[in-house]
C-alpha cells in the first residue's frame, strides 16, 4: 500500500506540514482563517528535531501492517479498512488514549476537544483527496509511495 | 563618527490579516530577518538585514509575505541615483573594495532585445516540429581536416574528437565551493538526463560525480585547483579558463568560510584558506604559451577529448579568438559582460567587457575571412535569457549556448545578488549544510530537464517557423535576424539588416 514516508536528508524542519496538515483537517476553506485559532487544532503529522538541529524528520502514521494501536483499542474505533489505512471512528472512541500510550511512533495523539484520538488517515478522511503535507513539503521530504 | 544608515533598499511587508504566525519565514530565513515576536505576540521583521532571495515570500503558505521596493528616498537627483550616493557612503564606512554577485544589472543595451526573427510566409512553408522531424543535435569540436583515404581508398576517419549534444545549450561552468554540493549533482544529473554538458568550474570535481564524466566538462583555471590526471581523464573534454564575462581580467577569490572540508578535498587546498585564483595564468603570456597548455592538456588525454578556451568578451575579442582558433583549441567559449559570478568587484562586473552579442559577431565574422572557422566551434554565454537568445545567438554564428543564470534560476535562485554573502537561502551558492540541504537534487535535475526540454521545444518551434529543419541550417544565418531601433555601426558590428529592410 501507498504510505508517507519522510526522508529526513531532505527534510528542512520548516513545519509546513504541520501546518498544511491542520488546515486540511480543520474543514475551513482558506488557510489563513487559521489566524489565531492554531490552538484549536492539533496537526497529525509531527517534526521531530528542535530549531537548530542538523536532523529533523517528519512523523505520522506508518499505518503498520499489524498495528498495535488496533489491537489494543479497548472500545473497536480503531480498525484497519480494506486499503491498510488504519482508520479511527471518533463515534466509537471512548477516549480512553490507550492508542496513543501504546503507539511506538508518538502518532496518535488526543483530539483537542480530549473527548477522542485523532490520527493521519492519508488525507482520505477530509476533502484533499491526497495527502495535504506531501502535496505542499517545499523538498519532496515527504513522499506517498508504494515501497 | 556618526554611523552614516544606509537604509534598505527593500522592505518586507506582512499582511497581518493572513498571516497565521506559522514562522516558516523565521526558520527559512539565513539572514534572520523574521522573528515571532512574543511581547506582541505576532510575527515582526527587520527589512534592513532583507537580501530579497524571496525564500520567505515562496514558502509562506498563505502568502501573507511581499518584499516591495522602499519607499525611502534621498533628495531626488539624476546624476547621483541612490546606488551611486550608498555606495559612497559604504566604502567611506569600510575602505574597502565593493563586492557584487551574479550578472551586471545595470541599463546597458541587451542586443538580443533588438534583434527580431524571420519566419516564413507563402514562398516558403514553415515546418511543424510535432509533425515533422526538427534536427538540434549539435556536434562541438574541430571540423576542418584534410580527407585522407587509405590504400584501399577508403575515408581515414580523421575527425579530431566531439561532443554531441541533443540541443545547443550546455551548463556553463560554476565551481564546487561557489555553488553547493546538491546544486553541483542537480546539473550533473541533468546534463546526464539530457544529453548535453555541465562544466566544473575551477574548483575540481568531487569523487562522487565521476560517474557524470561522460556529461561533464572539466575546467582548468589560472588557480589549478583540482586539476589532476584523473580529473582530466574522467572529462568528456576540457576548458582552459582565460577569463569570465561577469570579471574580465581579474582573477578569483573564493572566501574562506566556503572552503569546507569536501570543497578542501576537491581543490586541493586547505580548509578554511581563501581561494585565489590569479588574474592571468602564470604560464601563459601569448597564443605560443596557450597553444603549449592546449597540447600538454591534449597529450595529457591522449588526444581523446576537445580542448575548449574560453575568454570574456573584451574589446579585441575577434583577434584574440582568432589567436585561440589557430592556437590549436577545438572550441572557443565567449563570455559576454553580462555573465553571472559568485562574486566579483562590482566596479569590474558593471564597467568591464562587451555585449556577448556584438563579441560573437565579431568573432564569427573574423574567423570567416580568414577561412578557419570550421576549425574551431563558437559557444557563447553571458546571460542567454530564453531560447530565443538562443536561436537569435546561434543566427548570428554561435554552435551553441552556454547557461548559467537561467540554470541556478531554475534551482530556485531569484537573483538576489548575495552569493557572496555564503548564506544563499536557496541552497545554491552556499556550503552551509542547513542550507545546502535545502536543494533536493531530485528536483533540482528535474527542473533543469524540464528547462532545457522546454527551450528545445521552443527552438524547434522558431526553426519551423523559419522553414529550417536541422540547426545546422540556422548557424550563422543572419539573413534570418533583423535589427530594431539599432545605429548604422550597430547593425555593421551585428552584421544585419534592419527591420523593413
Amino acid at each position: 500500500m501507498k504510505r508517507i514516508y519522510v526522508n529526513e536528508e531532505w527534510c528542512l524542519g520548516c513545519h509546513l506540514c504541520e501546518y498544511e496538515c491542520m488546515f486540511a483537517n480543520s474543514g475551513l476553506d482558506e488557510m489563513f482563517k487559521l489566524k489565531g485559532r492554531t490552538n484549536e487544532f492539533i496537526p497529525r503529522i509531527k517534526v521531530e528535531g528542535e530549531d537548530g538541529n542538523d536532523i529533523h524528520f517528519a512523523v505520522n502514521c506508518r499505518h503498520c501492517t499489524n498495528a498495535i494501536c488496533v489491537k489494543s483499542c479497548i472500545a473497536g474505533a480503531l480498525s484497519k479498512d480494506g486499503e491498510g489505512v488504519v482508520r479511527i471512528d471518533r463515534d466509537k472512541c471512548v477516549g480512553c488514549f490507550t492508542c496513543v500510550l501504546v503507539c511506538p511512533f508518538g502518532a496518535i495523539m488526543p483530539a483537542p476537544d480530549g473527548k477522542a484520538a485523532q490520527k493521519c488517515a492519508l488525507c482520505t478522511d477530509n476533502i484533499m483527496g491526497e495527502p495535504n503535507c506531501v502535496k505542499h513539503c517545499p523538498n519532496n521530504a515527504i513522499v506517498f509511495e508504494e515501497r | 563618527m556618526m554611523n552614516m544608515f544606509i537604509p534598505p533598499e527593500y522592505e518586507v511587508v506582512r499582511n497581518a490579516d493572513l498571516c497565521i504566525g506559522c514562522r516558516v519565514c523565521e526558520r527559512q530565513c539565513a539572514n534572520e530577518v523574521h522573528k515571532y515576536d512574543k511581547d506582541l505576540g505576532k510575527m515582526i521583521a527587520d527589512s534592513t538585514k532583507c537580501v530579497n532571495c524571496h525564500r520567505c515570500v515562496c514558502m509562506c503558505p498563505t502568502h501573507a509575505l511581499k518584499i516591495v521596493k522602499s519607499d525611502d528616498t534621498y533628495k531626488l537627483n539624476y546624476n547621483w541615483p541612490v546606488r551611486a550616493m550608498n555606495e559612497v557612503y559604504r566604502q567611506a564606512a569600510t575602505g574597502g573594495v565593493l563586492l557584487s554577485s551574479m550578472g551586471n544589472p545595470t541599463e546597458n543595451p541587451i542586443y538580443f532585445n533588438k534583434i527580431l526573427v524571420n519566419a516564413s510566409q507563402v514562398t516558403n512553408p514553415p515546418i511543424d516540429p510535432l509533425r515533422e522531424p526538427m534536427e538540434t543535435t549539435v556536434y562541438l569540436g574541430k571540423k576542418d581536416v584534410e580527407i585522407k583515404r587509405d590504400a584501399q581508398g577508403r575515408l581515414k576517419d580523421t575527425l579530431p574528437p566531439q561532443l554531441r549534444l541533443t540541443t545547443p545549450i550546455m551548463f556553463s561552468a560554476m565551481s564546487y565551493g561557489s555553488i553547493s554540493y546538491n546544486a553541483h549533482e542537480s546539473l550533473a544529473r541533468a546534463a546526464e538526463e539530457l544529453g548535453i554538458f555541465y562544466n566544473t568550474g575551477e574548483g575540481g570535481l568531487h569523487t562522487d560525480f565521476y560517474k557524470y564524466g561522460k556529461n561533464t566538462i572539466v575546467q582548468v583555471a589560472s588557480g589549478r585547483f583540482g586539476v589532476h590526471e584523473q580529473y582530466l581523464k574522467t572529462a568528456a573534454a576540457i576548458e582552459i579558463k582565460m577569463g569570465q564575462g561577469a570579471k574580465p581580467g581579474i582573477g578569483g577569490h573564493l572566501p574562506g568560510m566556503k572552503i569546507s572540508d569536501d570543497v578542501s578535498k576537491t581543490r586541493m587546498i586547505p580548509k578554511g584558506v581563501d581561494a585565489i585564483s590569479p588574474a592571468p595564468h602564470h604560464d601563459i603570456y601569448s597564443i605560443e604559451d596557450l597553444r603549449q597548455l592546449i597540447y600538454s592538456l591534449k597529450e595529457a588525454t591522449a588526444y581523446t577529448k576537445p580542448v575548449i578556451v574560453k575568454v570574456a568578451a573584451v574589446h579585441n575579442v575577434a583577434a584574440i579568438a582568432s589567436g585561440i582558433a589557430r592556437s590549436g583549441a577545438d572550441i572557443i567559449a565567449i563570455d559576454g559582460f553580462r555573465g553571472g559570478t559568485g562574486a566579483a568587484p562590482t566596479r569590474i562586473r558593471d564597467n568591464v567587457g562587451i555585449p556577448v552579442e556584438l563579441a560573437l559577431a565579431q568573432v564569427d565574422e573574423r574567423l570567416r575571412q580568414e577561412g578557419i572557422r570550421d576549425s574551431v566551434s563558437i559557444v557563447v554565454g553571458g546571460s542567454i535569457h530564453s531560447s530565443s537568445d538562443v536561436v537569435k545567438a546561434i543566427a548570428l554564428g554561435a554552435d551553441a549556448c552556454y547557461i548559467a543564470t537561467a540554470a541556478v534560476m531554475a534551482l530556485g535562485c531569484h537573483l538576489c545578488r548575495s552569493c557572496h554573502a555564503g548564506k544563499c537561502n536557496w541552497g545554491i551558492a552556499t556550503q552551509r549544510p542547513d542550507l545546502v540541504k535545502r536543494l533536493n537534487p531530485d528536483m533540482g535535475k528535474e527542473r533543469l530537464v524540464n528547462l532545457v526540454h522546454a527551450w528545445t521545444h521552443e527552438i524547434q518551434e522558431m526553426m519551423g517557423g523559419m522553414g529550417i529543419n536541422s540547426i545546422e541550417a540556422l548557424r550563422g544565418n543572419r539573413l534570418m535576424l533583423r535589427g530594431v531601433g539599432l545605429n548604422e555601426t550597430e547593425l555593421r558590428i551585428l552584421g544585419i539588416k534592419h527591420a523593413g529592410e
